[in-house]
C-alpha cells in the first residue's frame, strides 16, 4: 500500500444558502481545491462525492455522473463515484478515496462531499435525516434523530454525572471558534443560559444542542505521497484512514453510552499511524448533538469514560488547551450538510497542519483527526493527518 | 411516513404481538425476528416466539419536536425497554413525562401508532405502559 497525501483543498460558505444550488455549491468546492493543488482535470484519474439524500432533498440521484459534469470534466470521462453512509457520507468518500490512491490503481483522486438541504421545508430534511436510523423499528414508533442522542444522554447522566450544563459548554465552545471561521454557519456567540431559553427538541437536548439544517460542499485532492512534493509545497499526509460499523438500531448496542464504531475505527486508526490519542494536537469531531462531543472524545481514548463532561468543563477540548476539539465551529456552529461534513472536517485539519486557520490557529499542530458517524453510530470514519 | 400498505402488512405480527425469534443453540431472543442470527450464523437453529411484552426502561427521552407524522402527539415520552427475555426495543411510553423513570417496569399495550391523513391506512402497534406491580402484573 502506497502512503497518501492531501495536495490540495476548498470548501464553500456553510450555511442556509437559498442563492445557489448544489451544482453551484460542488463546482465552487472542486474549483478551489483543483487551485489549491494547482493540477489539470486531464491529470485526475478518478472522483468520489459523499452525498447523503440528494433524492430526497432535491429529488436528483445519480450524483457522480453530475459532479464531473459540473465540474468540467465530462468530456474527460472520469469514472465518478457517489458514495453514502448517511451523515459519515463525506468521511466514506475520502476513504474510498485514500484506498483508491493507496492501492496503486490511481494517482491523483478528488475526494468531496456535498448536500443541499434548504430546498425542502424542515420538516421533510427532518424525515430524510430520520431515514439514517432504522425506518421500520425506531422511527416507526415515533423517533427521531435527536430523541435517539438524547437518549443516549439521559443514560450518561445517570451513569456518569454529566450535566446539561456541560452538554451546554459543547455548543457555546463551538460557536465561540465558529465566530473565527469564516466558512461557518454562525458567527455568534452563546452561553450556557441561550441554549437553555432555546425550545427543548428532546429532554435533555435543546435547539442549541443541535446541528443546524445546512447547505455546502467541500473537495480535496489526493496523490501518493512520493508524488505529492511536485504540486503542493504543503502536502498533508494522511496516516490512518479506518471505517467500523454497527447495529442500524440504537437499541441493538451493546452499550448505549458507547459508539463501538467508534472505537473500532479510532484503534485501528491509531495503530495504522503507530500513535496514541495523546499524540493528537487538534481534533476534528462528529457533534452532531453536543452529546455527540462528549461520547467522541471518551471513544476515541481522548479522555476515560464517563469524563467527557468534565474534560469539556474544564476548558480541555477549548482553542488555547491541551487538545482543541472542533476548532472549525464543529457539526454544531460551522454547519452540517450531512455529505459535506466529513470532508470539511478534513479541511480545517488541512489548514491547522498547514499552520492557515487564521484566528483559531493552533500553535505548533502536527497531528490531527477527523471523526466523522454515520446515523446514530452505524457507521464510524476516523482519518489521521499530519505535517 | 411509509405510503406502502404492503410494507406494513407484513410487518403486523411483530407490531401487534411483539413476535420475534428465538435462537435454540446460543439461547438468544431476538426482537425483530432476525433470519440470521450473529452468534451462530449458519449454525443457528431459530424458532419464532412471541414475547410478554414485560421489560424495564433503560433510558427514555421526551419528544417536543417530532417529523411531521408525529407532531399531534407531542410531548411524547419514547424509551428503549429491554424485554425481559433479553432484547432491547425503542417504544412510547403512555404516560406523563415525569411518570418515566430509567428502571420502571413497563406492559405492551395495544394502540394506534399512525395514519394516513383522514383516508388512509391507520397503523396499530404496541405501546408500553406503567406496569403497576403486583395488582396488574397479569394484565
Amino acid at each position: 500500500m502506497r502512503s497518501v497525501s492531501i495536495i490540495g483543498v476548498g470548501c464553500t460558505k456553510f450555511g442556509e444558502r437559498w442563492d445557489v444550488s448544489l451544482r453551484d455549491m460542488i463546482a465552487e468546492a472542486g474549483v478551489m481545491a483543483i487551485g489549491d493543488a494547482e493540477i489539470t482535470g486531464e491529470q485526475i484519474d478518478a472522483l468520489y462525492v459523499g452525498n447523503m439524500s440528494a433524492g430526497r432533498f432535491i429529488e436528483q440521484e445519480h450524483i457522480g455522473a453530475l459532479i464531473a459534469d459540473c465540474a468540467g470534466l465530462s468530456r474527460l470521462h472520469i469514472p465518478s463515484t457517489r458514495v453514502e453512509a448517511a451523515c459519515a457520507s463525506g468521511g466514506l468518500a475520502l476513504r474510498q478515496a485514500v484506498l483508491a490512491v493507496a492501492s496503486g490503481y490511481s494517482d491523483i483522486v478528488i475526494a468531496a462531499g456535498v448536500e443541499k438541504m434548504t430546498d425542502v421545508s424542515t420538516g421533510t430534511a427532518a424525515d430524510a435525516l430520520a431515514s439514517a436510523a432504522d425506518r421500520e423499528w425506531e422511527c416507526f414508533f415515533g423517533a427521531t434523530f435527536p430523541a435517539l442522542y438524547a437518549m443516549m444522554a439521559k443514560l450518561h447522566m445517570r451513569r456518569y454525572g454529566t450535566t446539561k450544563e456541560q452538554m451546554a459548554q459543547v455548543a457555546v465552545k463551538n460557536h465561540h471558534h465558529a465566530c473565527m471561521n469564516p466558512i461557518a454557519q454562525y458567527h455568534m456567540e452563546i452561553t450556557t443560559d441561550d441554549v437553555f431559553k432555546s425550545p427543548m427538541v428532546a429532554d435533555p437536548l435543546h435547539v442549541l444542542d443541535c446541528s443546524p439544517i445546512s447547505d455546502g460542499a467541500a473537495a480535496l485532492v489526493l496523490a501518493p505521497t512520493e508524488m505529492a512534493r511536485r504540486f503542493s509545497e504543503e502536502p498533508i499526509k494522511i496516516v490512518g484512514s479506518a471505517q467500523a460499523s454497527d447495529t442500524l438500531a440504537l437499541h441493538d448496542r451493546r452499550d448505549l453510552t458507547t459508539l463501538d464504531a467508534t472505537v473500532h475505527a479510532g484503534r485501528s486508526a491509531f495503530t495504522q499511524a503507530g500513535i496514541e490519542p495523546r499524540h493528537v494536537d487538534v481534533a476534528e469531531v462528529h457533534d452532531c448533538f453536543t452529546i455527540g462531543e462528549i461520547l467522541a472524545i471518551e471513544d476515541l481514548g481522548f479522555v476515560e469514560k464517563g469524563q467527557g463532561g468534565k474534560a469539556t468543563e474544564d476548558g480541555m477540548t477549548a482553542l488555547g488547551s491541551s487538545l482543541p476539539i472542533n476548532t472549525s465551529g464543529g457539526l454544531k456552529a460551522c454547519g452540517h450538510p450531512v455529505g459535506a461534513t466529513g470532508i470539511k472536517q478534513a479541511y480545517e485539519i488541512v489548514l491547522q497542519l498547514r499552520g492557515k486557520a487564521g484566528k483559531r490557529q493552533v500553535d505548533e499542530a502536527e497531528v490531527g483527526l477527523a471523526h466523522n458517524v454515520g446515523g446514530s453510530g452505524g457507521t464510524a470514519l476516523v482519518h489521521i493527518f499530519t505535517r | 411516513m411509509t405510503n406502502q400498505a404492503p410494507r406494513f402488512w407484513r410487518s403486523i405480527p411483530q407490531r401487534y404481538n411483539l413476535s420475534g425469534t428465538h435462537c435454540t443453540c446460543c439461547n438468544e431472543y431476538f426482537f425483530p425476528p432476525r433470519n440470521l442470527c450473529p452468534n451462530c450464523r449458519r449454525g443457528a437453529h431459530l424458532e419464532d416466539y412471541t414475547f410478554k411484552g414485560t421489560g424495564s426502561v433503560i433510558t427514555y427521552t421526551t419528544i417536543y419536536t417530532a417529523t411531521e407524522d408525529f407532531e399531534r402527539l407531542t410531548p411524547y415520552n419514547l424509551a428503549i425497554i429491554q424485554l425481559d427475555e433479553g432484547p432491547k426495543i425503542t417504544g412510547q411510553i403512555v404516560s406523563s413525562s415525569a411518570g418515566v423513570k430509567i428502571g420502571m417496569r413497563v406492559r405492551p399495550v395495544f394502540r394506534i401508532l399512525g395514519k394516513e391523513g383522514d383516508k388512509g391506512i391507520i397503523y396499530y402497534g404496541t405501546k408500553f405502559a406503567p406496569l403497576l406491580e403486583p395488582s396488574c402484573s397479569t394484565e
